[in-house]
């Protein structure tokens, strides 16, 4: 594997190993005084981030530094980019300063394919517009086979914004190829087009997909890509859609909440539901977030390096 | 690594299984003798092999002495040198011996002793584990060729090698049964370049 631009670059043995290998690193710095492995020292990680985010580049930051590897974190606010840099031209000059690993957030969909093609170094997506979002796929993932021991067979209804949202498209790819079923709750004004050809079965009422739900994944209602009114009212949405306390009673004993963050608290997802020990896992997923992108980072970078090869 | 070594044809087995029991036995004996009584004592097997030839060890010295030695694994993986090298490999199960190894007297354990890069990598590993008082080797086999100033304390059977030359060592939990076999080494071009 050289980038992980998308879900689908995962076949299932890739994906179990990447599973794998985040429990394993998980397992061996967990009780440590000392969360560090010297497995990626001297290797150089770039997060280039041109969108607003808090966990996912903390999160890819923590896991590089946990495996030794140097950190650069660039973003556009108050970079050359503010001042006309294109893409090609940041990525060539983060090319020429060594970066062996450049892991890219873009508003545009695609971004990180075409940078894949311009740096010889691995590329990683960590969200590319409405498109994808391989790396918290995985964590979500892991999170499921952690609460649940299996991912074979699990329903996963997945509610809210999936016209808009990365996190929707990866997961129904990824959760696909290991073997679990998808069905995609939303108003039909926020499914995308082409959406009956994705694998996973589709809904427009909540009610009826709660009662066999092992897992629930709240999307956030994302209004800044939001470009004309997809639903009447906050609170409209918030009734048919919402993941309240009444809703949460109708779940299976076993079944766990999901939210990839942030949340629109009382928008999709009601506090006391987002706060709930038992169900809710949200605040796990970002725990587990650093353990899926050290295994990601040390899958891609650990071995022989592509540019010393070619 | 002994793993997926054609075997040699026409030659003998260098131990079968009666003879790897009798040497766990008397490595067993060795620790208990050595250490005063194995007490304060951990055992630390490195995956693959190392990790079922430590609760052997233990085993025995339960069987010995009636004293229960906490035993556990170190997968190494994350502290090689050479996986830029070699590529990544997958990990194994690192697994804290019971009371962990602080002050503990740390015996590791693996199947082959030979360049000593592997027991280096295992020492910065035990290190980010804790501070053990001491730590000693125990190898099932040395067949030479060291590339770090690195000895056993306790070993099996020295076994003089060439450089195209290898041993497997099967364990029945990993193999199926056990026995030490002379086989070509995979890579001799390769390792000889390390």
């Amino acid at each position: 594997m050289r980038h992980l631009l998308s879900a689908a670059d995962l076949d299932r043995d890739a994906a179990l190993l990447v599973l794998d290998t985040a429990e394993r690193m998980d397992r061996a710095l967990a009780g440590r005084e000392v969360k560090k492995l010297p497995t990626l020292r001297g290797r150089t990680v770039v997060n280039l981030f041109f969108e607003d985010s808090t966990r996912t580049r903390t999160s890819f930051e923590l896991a590089a530094k946990r495996l030794s590897a140097d950190v650069v974190n660039f973003s556009a606010k108050g970079s050359s980019v503010s001042k006309g840099e294109s893409l090609k031209d940041t990525a060539l000059t983060l090319e020429a300063m060594g970066a062996d690993a450049v892991v890219v957030r873009h508003p545009s969909s695609g971004a990180p394919h075409r940078l894949a093609g311009w740096v010889r170094g691995s590329v990683v997506n960590a969200g590319d517009g409405t498109h994808e979002h391989p790396t918290q796929a995985l964590l979500d993932a892991f999170t499921m086979r952690r609460r649940l021991g299996r991912l074979d067979g699990v329903r996963v209804t997945i509610v809210g914004d999936v016209l808009h949202s990365r996190v929707a498209r990866s997961n129904v790819l990824l959760l696909a190829t290991l073997g679990a079923e998808v069905t995609l709750v939303a108003p039909p004004t926020l499914l995308p087009v082409g959406v009956d050809t994705w694998p996973a079965a589709v809904s427009y009422e909540l009610d009826g997909a709660l009662a066999k739900a092992d897992v629930v994944m709240m999307l956030r209602v994302q209004r800044e890509r939001m470009t004309a009114s997809y639903f009447p009212s906050a609170r409209e949405y918030s009734r048919r859609y919402g993941l309240d306390r009444a809703r949460m009673a109708a779940l299976p004993e076993h079944a766990i909440v999901m939210h990839p963050g942030p949340m629109n608290r009382g928008m999709e997802i009601a506090a006391e539901v987002a706060d709930d020990p038992r169900r809710s896992t949200i605040v796990e997923q970002v725990t587990n977030g650093v353990s899926v992108r050290m295994a990601v980072l040390y899958l891609l970078l650990g071995g022989i390096d592509p540019r010393e090869a070619m | 690594m002994p793993s997926a070594a054609p075997q040699l044809p026409g030659t003998r087995t260098l131990f079968d299984a009666g003879d790897v029991a009798r040497v766990v036995d008397r490595i067993a004996h060795q620790v208990l003798e050595k250490t005063g009584g194995a007490r304060d004592t951990a055992i630390l097997g490195i995956p693959t092999r190392g990790a079922p030839l430590a609760r052997r060890l233990a085993a025995r010295i339960r069987a010995f002495e009636g004293l229960d030695v906490p035993t556990g694994s170190l997968d190494i993986t994350l502290y090689r040198d050479d996986l830029r090298l070699r590529g990544v490999r997958a990990l194994a199960e690192t697994q804290d011996p019971p009371g962990g190894v602080d002050g503990k007297l740390v015996v590791l354990v693996d199947d082959v002793l030979y360049s000593g890069r592997t027991v280096r990598a295992a020492l910065d590993a035990l290190r980010d584990l804790g501070r053990p008082r001491a730590v000693q080797l125990a190898v099932l086999v040395d067949r030479g060729h060291r590339e770090l100033p690195i000895r056993a304390d306790y070993v099996g059977k020295n076994v003089p090698t060439s450089q195209d030359e290898t041993v497997q060592v099967l364990l029945a939990e990993v193999d199926g049964r056990d026995a030490v076999l002379p086989a070509r080494a995979p890579g001799a071009a390769a390792e000889a370049t390390r």
